[in-house]
């Protein structure tokens, strides 16, 4: 049994932490655009949240919260933002699953792929639970 | 309250919730739904939908620091992920179709477990942990920096460990939380990895738990801008700044007091949730 090319593994580490801040930092821009466009707009009494509504349809799938923010609506801004930070874990199990195949370690890269799938049926199939 | 009054008073709160939570190890995200709940009467489920989100944010920014300096365990991370994705998807499914009573009152029971753990003793040296079939087969064994350069280290009780993290990702998943004393649990505990590397480890999970649980809270309609926004945005700064004061004798005694802090939310929780009053 051969270990680990531990250097391999570190420069793997510095790739991935990048990925994790920029992702962070992109996803709290966003949030905090949308909410100065938000709070401009929002001059009302502060909406009711004691008692649950849901989002609607367009704020809940990847596809119309897309379209919200292009629009360069606050609410779709903000939602677009915490999006990509929903997706920045995402990312980084897709970049292990690269580096493990790159390594050409076969164990970890199924384990890596079952995360994926669990994550991707999460994201996009997961309202029918 | 008018919405930009709403939206500072939830900053400020998350701010100090995340520096907090930050400061003292047990993360911003476990007071945000006591806090929004509580105090601001906002519904259980709009404050999941919220804390989910500032936890991914504080994990994966802590998590960007730890993987650099080489402590995380990213083998061990990644096979256990597959119990906590899967235990997330479970929690956040589960979490629909149970009423927000008995959601507050596992709450509460799940505060008053993390504000106890964050007081114990905590266990570092370990040279005695001998070698373990599955642990090999797996390679988890890794090496990690101490004051004596880099040391090595065995893992073990695989098995019993991926069970507590479905646990960990069940508790996720149904309260928001980034269960990261029930992860370090089961990597301190049960598989013996050094304290240090199992709590960035269990950061560096963090993330990848409370995504999977998100994704379903988001296509719910749990997770509103209006909410998440300042609570993402507080929690995140006031954890970066609490990331950069050292720990010292100060943060033993602030830790007392958040876990009594979280103590009494808990209690209060629990007894909103019997009183059918969230």
């Amino acid at each position: 049994m051969t270990t680990p090319d531990l250097r391999q593994d570190q420069r793997m580490d510095q790739i991935m932490a990048v990925l994790l801040r920029s992702g962070v930092s992109l996803a709290a821009s966003l949030v905090f655009i949308g909410g100065v466009v938000y709070l401009l707009r929002h001059d009302l009494p502060a909406i009711n949240y004691r008692v649950f509504q849901g989002e609607p349809q367009e704020l809940r799938t990847v596809s119309g919260i897309l379209r919200e923010a292009a629009t360069f609506h606050g609410r779709g801004l903000i939602q677009l933002g915490l999006l990509i930070l929903i997706a920045t874990p995402v990312a980084r199990v897709l970049f292990s699953v690269v580096a493990f195949l790159y390594e050409r370690d076969w164990t970890y890269v199924a384990i890596t792929m079952i995360v994926l799938a669990l994550l991707c049926y999460s994201l996009f199939g997961g309202g029918g639970l | 309250m008018n919405t930009l009054e709403f939206t500072l008073l939830v900053s400020m709160g998350s701010l100090l919730a995340g520096f907090l939570g930050s400061l003292t190890g047990l993360g911003g995200g476990v007071v945000i739904v006591p806090m929004l709940t509580l105090l601001f009467h906002v519904d259980i489920r709009y404050a999941i939908g919220a804390a989910l989100v500032s936890v991914i944010a504080t994990s994966s920014g802590a998590a960007a620091a730890y993987v650099k300096e080489g402590y995380s365990n990213v083998r061990v991370g990644m096979f256990l992920e597959i119990a906590t994705t899967v235990g997330a998807l479970v929690g956040a499914a589960v979490a629909l179709h149970l009423h927000v009573s008995v959601i507050a009152i596992i709450f509460g029971l799940a505060l008053i477990y993390s504000a106890f753990s964050s007081l114990r003793e905590k266990s570092e040296q370990r040279t005695d942990v001998a070698p373990d079939r599955i642990a090999a087969w797996l390679r988890m064994d890794s090496s990690y920096p101490t004051d004596k350069g880099m040391t090595q280290y065995h893992v073990r009780g695989v098995p019993l460990g991926f069970a507590l993290m479905f646990g960990a990702g069940v508790l996720s998943g149904l309260l928001g939380i980034g269960s990261g004393a029930v992860k370090v649990l089961a990597m301190d505990q049960a598989m013996k990895l050094p304290f240090k590397v199992s709590t960035t480890t269990s950061n560096f999970m963090i993330g990848v738990t409370a995504a999977a649980s998100a994704g379903i809270y988001l296509s719910r309609g749990y997770i509103d801008p209006g909410i998440a926004m300042p609570v993402m945005l507080g929690v995140l700064g006031g954890s970066l700044v609490g990331a950069r004061i050292l720990a010292g004798a100060t943060v033993r005694t602030l830790r007392l007091v958040f876990a009594v802090v979280i103590g009494f939310l808990a209690v209060e929780m629990i007894y909103n949730g019997f009183a059918g009053k969230m």
